[in-house]
């Protein structure tokens, strides 16, 4: 039983990045535009919010910062995609790359190091009184980086506005249906525009906690192909909000589980290896219930273009 | 004579690909002026790491022999319409399996052995490549996230092996010395160039021929461009698919292949160093075609070097050249931004009076 408290705590911690992450491809997908890029974006997240938090002093301001790279990462992919229409994966890869580079390159800039940056303050953990009085759940959560509270906070808001709002009702046209929406009079590159932005803010915010949320540095590199894995989560979840959010546990456990029997005399690389296997095991038997967003991925015109 | 060059340079739209370099090398030129930087000493010691001498020249050259086979490997997958971003695992998985052919199989002239080695290479990194293109066409999962997947589990795999069953005497981890008969000549001595460069050339000479001539070659291109069209037209475009995946594979494998038995003479696990990531980078710069790849190969090969040269020289970090794979990438295939500029140059044009109106 502690066994099990002690892998699902953990798991609960490696999933918050991966949940923003995958969040972060869910609401792009859905306007129609595919992310392939938020490993950069998650990347950038990681490094600006050190630089916020470094230059400031607080960590929260490092968060603003995270959110903001994100955002700019995610209009920048949008001119290259939406408005110039590069291939939308091509897109993201070329963004990986920059990021990957550029983020080195800035810590030479910065710190004078190409490895890690220096400690910063971070987000620190925070225990709310009333779940420390419930047993099981105040093993799990008792003393949690407040990101996992704004996560499920972001969770809800997607799931609000994209189905209980008129907004949210032209997004999801949009990624079905682009020629229709515009049709109709939406505006179809604004909607994309606007769901790219957010979704670097998102994915900005999973690679903060990577960085202040976790060992408070940066260090080359940090994110170690959690955007694909996000991605990959975003199938699994059907592209809904909620089950989005929670299949990002399935690798958490399994990066979790390698944490723990790592003591085990199973060699080391087998057990690393296991949260890839196991995402794509599970990809391998997962329902087909949920359809991807029918117009992902397809370049759109308007009238006159 | 003049029109065929000229035909040349409109259809592979080479400009575009120079455009694209010469714009990514001065955004990185402004990146090296803010981290405090003369560009022109950067970009000098760049040069001088590529080309400076006899030495850096044939390292150069040695370094295009792995990125000529990530990038034909990106090619032929582009082609069928597959993007895969595997090739890195294949070319693991296929240089581990060259070295243990390399080093366990015994008493066979060299003339059998080296060609069965790389045989070995190239076919497990098909096999590995056809994981991704089976999950692909069974289930429709994006290929994108089942390669990068499955180049971590390759990874870690390949890093079990040689850390145990397969590791050699003393502390470094890597496999045994291969045999003697299973190596390549190295052409200039201490330097990367081995014999492997002629392979690199003859794969994108055959490959260009059967995309060209060959009726495999026109179906699986018509099975890239379009796919359900190319399937009412009665061509099975998951078989295409399958098999473009594995020679995608297959070239990739040979790559690292060609590097263990050329140039390392065992595996060693940091040795394929993200050739397989250049390939994108590569394939993307030669529009996809043979003789492009080749050519992007050699130019990416100087980079590599031209990057050494000033992580060497100045404290610019090499991964600068990241940077500039990342933007030549986003702007070659986004012919859009020139067309765009075109557009806004012309209306300045016509818009000054007495100013380009004339024709």
């Amino acid at each position: 039983m502690e066994f099990l408290l002690k892998l699902l705590a953990g798991a609960i911690r490696v999933t918050i990045p991966i949940a923003y992450a995958a969040l972060a491809g869910m609401i792009a997908e859905r306007a129609g535009v595919v992310n392939m890029g938020l490993e950069g974006m998650m990347l950038f997240g990681a490094f600006f919010s050190v630089v916020g938090s470094y230059v400031s002093g607080s960590a929260w301001v490092g968060l603003l910062f995270a959110m903001a790279a994100g955002a700019v990462t995610g209009l920048l992919m949008a001119v290259f995609a939406i408005g110039f229409k590069c291939e939308h994966m091509i897109t993201g890869v070329a963004v990986n790359m920059f990021a990957s580079g550029m983020t080195v390159v800035l810590l030479q800039m910065i710190w004078g190091t190409r490895g890690k940056s220096s400690t910063v303050d971070g987000l620190g953990v925070v225990s709310i009184p009333v779940i420390n009085r419930i047993p099981v759940i105040k093993d799990l959560i008792g003393s949690v980086s407040p990101l996992f509270y704004l996560l499920i906070l972001c969770t809800a808001l997607l799931w609000l506005v994209l189905y209980k709002t008129p907004a949210g009702l032209r997004v999801r046209v949009v990624g079905d249906n682009p020629f229709m929406a515009g049709s109709m009079g939406v505006n179809v590159y604004k909607i994309q525009y606007i769901c790219m932005m957010v979704s670097g803010a998102l994915a900005g915010m999973g690679g903060a906690y990577l960085s202040i949320g976790d060992i408070y540095m940066f260090s080359k590199d940090m994110v170690a192909g959690r955007g694909y894995i996000a991605l990959s989560m975003v199938i699994l979840g059907g592209w809904k909000p909620v089950p989005v959010a929670v299949c990002g546990l399935v690798y958490g456990i399994a990066q979790s589980l390698q944490f723990r029997i790592q003591s085990v005399s199973i060699p080391s690389q087998l057990v690393q290896m296991l949260p890839y296997a196991v995402t794509i095991i599970v990809l391998f038997f997962a329902k087909k219930g949920a359809e991807a967003p029918a117009m992902e991925g397809v370049h759109y015109y308007q009238k006159g273009e | 004579m003049k029109n065929r060059i000229l035909d040349f340079f409109k259809r592979s739209q080479i400009l575009v690909s120079a455009a694209s370099l010469i714009l990514a090398l001065l955004i990185c030129g402004a990146v090296i002026i803010i981290c405090g930087y003369s560009p022109l000493e950067a970009y000098g010691a760049m040069l001088k790491g590529a080309f400076g001498s006899k030495y850096y020249f044939s390292q150069t050259l040695g370094t295009m022999i792995p990125l000529v086979f990530s990038g034909l490997a990106m090619l032929m997958a582009v082609k069928v319409g597959i993007f895969n971003i595997g090739i890195e695992g294949q070319m693991l998985v296929g240089s581990f399996a060259a070295a243990v052919a390399g080093r366990y199989i015994t008493g066979l002239p060299k003339i059998i052995h080296l060609p069965l080695a790389l045989l070995a290479g190239a076919v497990i990194g098909g096999l590995w490549a056809l994981i991704a293109a089976w999950l692909k066409n069974a289930l429709g999962i994006n290929e994108v996230i089942l390669t990068i997947m499955l180049n971590y589990v390759a990874q870690y795999i390949v890093s079990y092996l040689v850390s145990y069953p397969f590791h050699a005497e003393g502390n470094v981890v890597r496999t045994e010395e291969i045999q003697p008969t299973a190596s390549m000549t190295t052409m200039v001595a201490h330097t990367r160039l081995y014999t492997g460069i002629f392979l690199a050339v003859a794969a994108t000479a055959l490959i260009w021929l059967m995309l060209r001539y060959t009726r495999f070659g026109y179906e699986l291109r018509a099975v890239g461009s379009n796919s359900s069209a190319a399937e009412t037209a009665g061509i099975n475009a998951k078989k295409y698919i399958l098999a473009a995946m594995f020679l995608s594979g297959a070239l990739a494998g040979l790559g690292g292949a060609g590097e263990v038995l050329g140039y390392w003479g065992y595996y060693i696990p940091t040795m394929t160093q993200g050739y397989g990531f250049d390939g994108i980078a590569i394939a993307t710069m030669g529009r996809s075609q043979p003789l492009g790849t080749l050519i992007s190969a050699f130019l990416f090969g100087a980079l590599r070097n031209g990057a050494t040269g000033m992580n060497r020289s100045t404290s610019i970090p090499g991964e600068l050249i990241e940077v500039l794979e990342g933007l030549v990438i986003l702007f070659v295939s986004t012919p859009g931004i020139f067309r765009a500029a075109r557009k806004i140059i012309r209306a300045r044009n016509e818009r000054r009076p007495g100013n380009g109106i004339s024709a």
